[in-house]
């Protein structure tokens, strides 16, 4: 117990002088996780808005598969890219495996369903509402796609939120293709995985502690946006 | 204030061009969903400019029968001709329609008529002129940067007219666009239809409300069971109408 109170008041002083190798870990965290989510942002918000107004041969398949992979294991994802960027993978004269690339492909991959499905289910509620409307505006489908996109703009941070979550925490995928390499690729979560394997509780506990703070942070912002959201009607 | 520099403009097409796109002709035009025809084998033929007023009791096809017109949905079997020529895309970007329950974008009420615009591609200068414009007609000016959603029910609807108008259609349509305002607001929307009718817009309106009927109509064409019982002048339609359901609807009787 003795042990506990003492790695604990460790942990604080380590997050309270900004102790450099903890630094290191959660800005390398934070680069990988916020590159993943802004560029599965980017096809997740393309591909809800065009499922959600375009109608083609296969749409419900594609549908059922993006709200599947939602709850895709991220080692599964991980397992895939592995192969995918190992040297005798299909994209492994790249040279990607063990690099934060692989790490933030990898997390691409898992966030994009989360917010592509969230994306669709936004876009398909104001479509029901605009649709006749738009119709009657002499919208293309495009512009119909860009007004759905912009009018669910909250509903579409909160997915984003979500998405920064998921890949944030997740540990699975991105110690398999990233390695673990102390400088390199190295995240708060399989910082945390080994050094309580080491015993370094303490180190371990200030990187639970300072992730514990980006959830709440995160869930917070949520919050804000969906009440700022109602108040004007936006939601 | 109106920006000085920016120069007054009526939001009027001219006075003749309605006629480019009358008589609307509608030839044995049926609408069916579920096996129910909702607009069964119906002939109708408007020439008139002015308001038309569509009546009829509920589920008469009324509502159908507008977006038919507007091509919003397509008819199971029958033609739609405008001036002669079929309903199509080009057709469609003369005309507009309010709705019943007003749909007003997530956005600023400004935005909202400033969107419609950029749809229609009119270009940017021009489009801030009519927004203002637009906003002025609606008595909205003060509150174009106000998000649309948050407007009273009556500021919406005035809002949803304004933006139609914004598009200077030759013809727009309107779905009940009072039933759900109080008399005020019922008036302020009845006083722009009556505004833009004299601007040469042909009104096609539909409304249960017998009292805004007989202030607006030129000429109303009554619907029951998916067909026309009766299209007249208004005079003559208020002062002895010929068809048995108009004459019950009219007496304030249940029409089934």
């Amino acid at each position: 117990m003795a042990d506990l109170t003492e790695a604990f008041h460790t942990a604080l002083r380590l997050i309270g002088t900004l102790d450099p190798k903890l630094i290191g870990i959660v800005l390398l965290s934070l680069k990988v996780s916020l590159t993943a989510v802004v560029i599965a942002s980017t096809i997740a918000f393309g591909l809800g808005g065009a499922l959600a107004v375009y109608r083609f041969p296969g749409r419900g398949a594609v549908t059922a598969t993006i709200s599947a992979l939602m709850g895709l294991p991220p080692v599964i994802a991980g397992l895939f890219v592995y192969l995918l960027l190992s040297n005798t993978g299909p994209l492994g004269v790249l040279q990607l495996l063990y690099t934060p690339m692989a790490m933030i492909i990898a997390q691409v991959i898992i966030v994009v369903p989360i917010v592509g499905a969230l994306t669709r289910q936004a876009c398909e509620d104001l479509l029901e509402e605009y649709d006749e409307q738009l119709r009657s505006l002499g919208a293309s489908s495009t512009a119909i796609v860009r007004t759905l996109l912009w009018d669910g703009r909250y509903r579409l941070i909160t997915a984003v939120l979500a998405g920064f979550g998921r890949a944030i925490a997740e540990v699975g995928a991105v110690m398999i293709v990233g390695g673990n390499i102390d400088h390199v690729t190295r995240t708060m979560t399989t910082a945390i995985a080994l050094e309580t394997s080491k015993g370094n509780i303490a180190l371990a506990l200030a990187l639970g502690i300072v992730l514990l703070g980006i959830a709440l942070a995160v869930n917070a912002a949520l919050m804000g946006v969906r009440r700022f959201a109602l108040r004007l009607a936006y939601a | 204030m109106l920006d000085p520099k920016i120069p007054a403009r009526p939001l009027q097409p001219s006075p003749d061009r309605a006629h480019i796109l009358l008589p609307l002709e509608l030839r044995r035009l049926t609408y069916a969903a579920n096996g129910k025809r909702v607009i069964d084998d119906l002939d109708l033929t408007i020439a008139e400019r002015g308001i038309t007023v569509i009546m009829g009791p509920n589920g008469a096809g009324k509502s159908v029968l507008l977006r038919l017109m507007h091509g919003l949905i397509a008819p199971t079997s029958g033609e739609i001709l405008w001036g002669g020529h079929s309903m199509g895309r080009e057709i469609a970007r003369r005309q507009a329609m309010v709705f019943q329950k007003p749909v007003l974008l997530r956005r600023s009420a400004k935005a909202n008529i400033w969107h419609a615009l950029g749809l229609r591609g009119i270009d940017r200068g021009e489009r801030e002129a009519r927004v203002i414009e637009a906003l002025k007609l609606a008595a909205l000016e003060g509150r174009a940067s106000i998000p649309a959603r948050i407007l009273s029910g009556g500021e919406q609807q005035r809002l949803s007219l304004a933006r139609a108008l914004s598009l200077e259609p030759e013809v727009l349509f309107l779905d009940e666009p009072t039933a759900s305002l109080d008399p005020a607001s019922t008036l302020s929307i009845e006083g722009l239809l009556i505004d833009a009718r004299h601007r040469g817009i042909k009104i096609i309106v539909v409304t249960h409300d017998v009292g805004q009927a007989r202030r607006l109509a030129q000429d109303i064409v009554f619907l029951h069971h998916g067909r026309i019982a009766e299209h007249q002048l208004s005079e003559s339609f208020f002062a002895a109408p010929q068809s048995e359901a108009a004459r019950a609807f009219l007496a304030g009787g249940l029409v089934l």
